[in-house]
């Protein structure tokens, strides 16, 4: 307690210079909780909207289907069992079919993928039935990015040619119902969207899909012949690329926590240097070297104490503006599952892990310099003679 | 002699009525192909904004067997495709590696040209992969020529239907569109400078375009030909394409 009391007094007592260090160590404070809090606000939302737009809460997946080999698409379908017709009747399950396209917008050649899905279907955010209300039933809905390479419009038609079940060429003109904006990529870029028996029609697949998306009310019941894949394999991709993208800022965080410890630690040293007296003092009124020593740590970590206050003086206020209004990187296309505005996400569990991270580390870097009172000689110490 | 010749005539057009479309695809397959043939060639690509040349040499024996090397530009020199049966392989010089092109790859256009892979390997003769059936004579560039409609009976082929139009002398195809399903025009090919080399009819300029997209299509012009040749055996193997 003593050591407490005697801490503060000295740190307050040492002015400028103890508020430069609280200062510095209170943007690190700040900055790790934001950069966290911007990350898992990031993966929280890309999540749910991958969920919501793509992969649903799981899917069943044809065995030859491998989403990472297009090769595979050809020979990627089978018939719907009833079991699984019954499931879609109830609307806890939505077969998709997907064929490879070749999409020419004004004689360009591009690439692309048709997909067919029930226009009924409510487990997927996609306007699916702008599907049905269109006149034309070689209909397909596409996303903003798809849309942006193409050039396509509502309303536009464009010639897309694919292959049957059996291989044979057909091509035909197919017109733009609608145009979605999500933040999921790989919903988007390339892909249109068309009415499931109209795919199947066009490819001779009646009744057969490539995959099969789950719905919140799935009993989880296995389907025969299919493979089901849960939300950890088919959120992976988003996983890593967070982790990736994490590692970018752990490297920052750690220079500016670095920076600000290194200006404790210098602190620490001249204090050190300068009260020779004082720590003879010490001494001389019957402390211990190791009660000396936790004097010296504790003002030097008790800096990280005074940081954390700082920082929530301004740093609350931000979070909660930032949390209100978010944080806008301009548009959709960063080719990663990234919402347009991402909300930070402080979790308790951040704020004290972060907490911890700073009192320990600069508890730390203050004791290190600290354990020379420990050889000190009491006499020499009291006369100020340099050790 | 005036009614002689009017008899000839009458004669000779009764003779072409008379042949019906499978006879007509038979004759042309009989002109066309050739127990083996060494082609020299060279192919022009014409793009959106420029056009690039290339030439090659192949050798093929029947529809199963064949191989290509690509003779210019300095780009391409050296790469090599081997066709057999209905495998496919093509060797880069640039990086010594061979590369067995299957499955769906074969839909990808050779070296950015109008037509695919698999258009290059389509070996099946016409007449039994499709129902044929006359429906016109129309004159090209001055060329009588048989208007033929021809329609899948298989499943698995490419184009569902194709329009010939066949030299009503020489049998050599003029001119052929591809249709999809739904009628919508794919390709068109069109063959000239037909020249007779060791006994048939042979078109020397071959231009390809696929009608969906922009640009004038790939050119291909025979330099040189030469039927039933003695072709070392050892050419039509993997061995080969690194040599």
């Amino acid at each position: 307690m003593l050591a407490i009391k005697l801490a503060f007094k000295n740190l307050i007592g040492a002015g400028l210079r103890t508020w430069l260090n609280v200062i510095v160590l209170s943007f690190a404070f700040v900055l790790i909780i934001f950069y966290n809090g911007m990350f898992d606000g990031w993966n929280r939302q890309g999540i749910k909207a991958t969920i919501d737009w793509e992969i649903g809460q799981g899917q069943f997946w044809h065995p030859e289907y491998d989403k990472y080999d297009p090769y595979t698409i050809q020979d990627s379908h089978a018939p719907l069992s009833d079991q699984v017709k019954a499931e879609i009747n109830k609307g806890n399950l939505t077969p998709i079919l997907i064929t490879q396209a070749t999409l020419y917008p004004e004689g360009r050649v591009q690439s692309g993928i048709l997909k067919g899905i029930d226009p009924k279907q409510n487990i997927l955010n996609l306007p699916t039935a702008d599907l049905i209300n269109n006149q034309d039933e070689y209909a397909a809905i596409i996303g903003k990015r798809m849309a942006e390479s193409t050039k396509l419009k509502v309303g536009d038609r464009v010639l897309v040619r694919w292959r049957d079940k059996n291989g044979t060429f057909d091509a035909r003109e197919i017109q733009i119902a609608s145009i979605f904006r999500c933040d999921v990529p790989s919903a988007d870029n390339g892909q249109m969207y068309m009415s499931l028996p109209v795919l199947q029609k066009m490819t001779n697949m009646e009744g057969e899909a490539t995959l099969i998306v789950t719905g919140e009310n799935y009993s989880g019941a296995e389907i025969e012949n299919w493979n089901f894949k849960d939300l950890n394999f088919l959120l992976s991709d988003l996983d890593k690329i967070i982790q990736s993208k994490k590692i970018g800022s752990y490297i920052m965080e750690g220079l500016l926590l670095i920076i600000a410890l290194l200006a404790i630690f210098d602190t620490q040293v001249l204090s050190i240097f300068r009260r020779q007296k004082e720590i003879g003092t010490y001494i001389a009124l019957g402390l211990t070297r190791s009660q000396v020593v936790g004097i010296f740590t504790v003002e030097g970590g008790a800096h990280s104490i005074l940081a954390a206050l700082l920082g929530a003086v301004y740093g609350i206020p931000i979070f909660i503006w930032l949390d209100t209004v978010g944080i806008t990187f301009g548009g959709p296309d960063m080719g990663i599952t990234v919402a347009e505005t991402i909300y930070p996400y402080y979790s308790v569990g951040l704020i004290i892990s972060t907490l911890i991270l700073v009192v320990v580390s600069a508890t730390i870097v203050s004791y290190i310099p600290s354990r020379k009172i420990s050889k000190m000689k009491p006499t020499e110490a009291l006369k100020g003679k340099l050790q | 002699m005036k009614h002689l010749t009017i008899i000839i005539l009458a004669l000779i057009s009764v003779n072409l009525y008379a042949q019906t479309a499978d006879e007509i695809l038979e004759k042309t397959d009989l002109n066309m192909s050739a127990e083996n043939r060494i082609i020299e060639s060279s192919m022009t690509i014409h793009g959106k904004r420029n056009s690039r040349a290339m030439t090659s040499i192949s050798y093929s024996v029947g529809d199963k067997q064949s191989f290509t090397e690509y003779l210019t530009p300095a780009r391409e020199k050296g790469t090599k495709m081997l066709k057999l049966e209905d495998k496919l392989w093509i060797y880069s010089p640039s990086t010594d590696r061979t590369i067995q092109i299957s499955g769906h790859m074969l839909r990808q256009s050779v070296m950015g040209s109008d037509f695919s892979y698999e258009d290059m390997m389509e070996d099946r003769k016409l007449t039994d992969v499709y129902t044929a059936t006359k429906v016109d004579e129309e004159e090209i560039d001055g060329r009588r020529t048989f208007v033929l409609e021809l329609v899948a009976k298989v499943d698995d082929v490419s184009y569902h239907s194709r329009k010939v139009w066949i030299d009503t002398e020489h049998f050599v195809p003029l001119k052929e569109e591809l249709f999809a399903k739904s009628g919508q025009l794919l390709k068109r090919t069109s063959r000239s400078d037909v020249q007779e080399v060791q006994g048939r009819w042979f078109p020397m300029r071959i231009t390809y375009k696929d009608m969906l997209k922009s640009g004038k299509g790939t050119e291909m012009h025979i330099t040189n030909i030469k039927f039933n040749q003695e072709i070392p055996e050892y050419i039509f193997t993997k061995a080969a394409l690194k040599q």
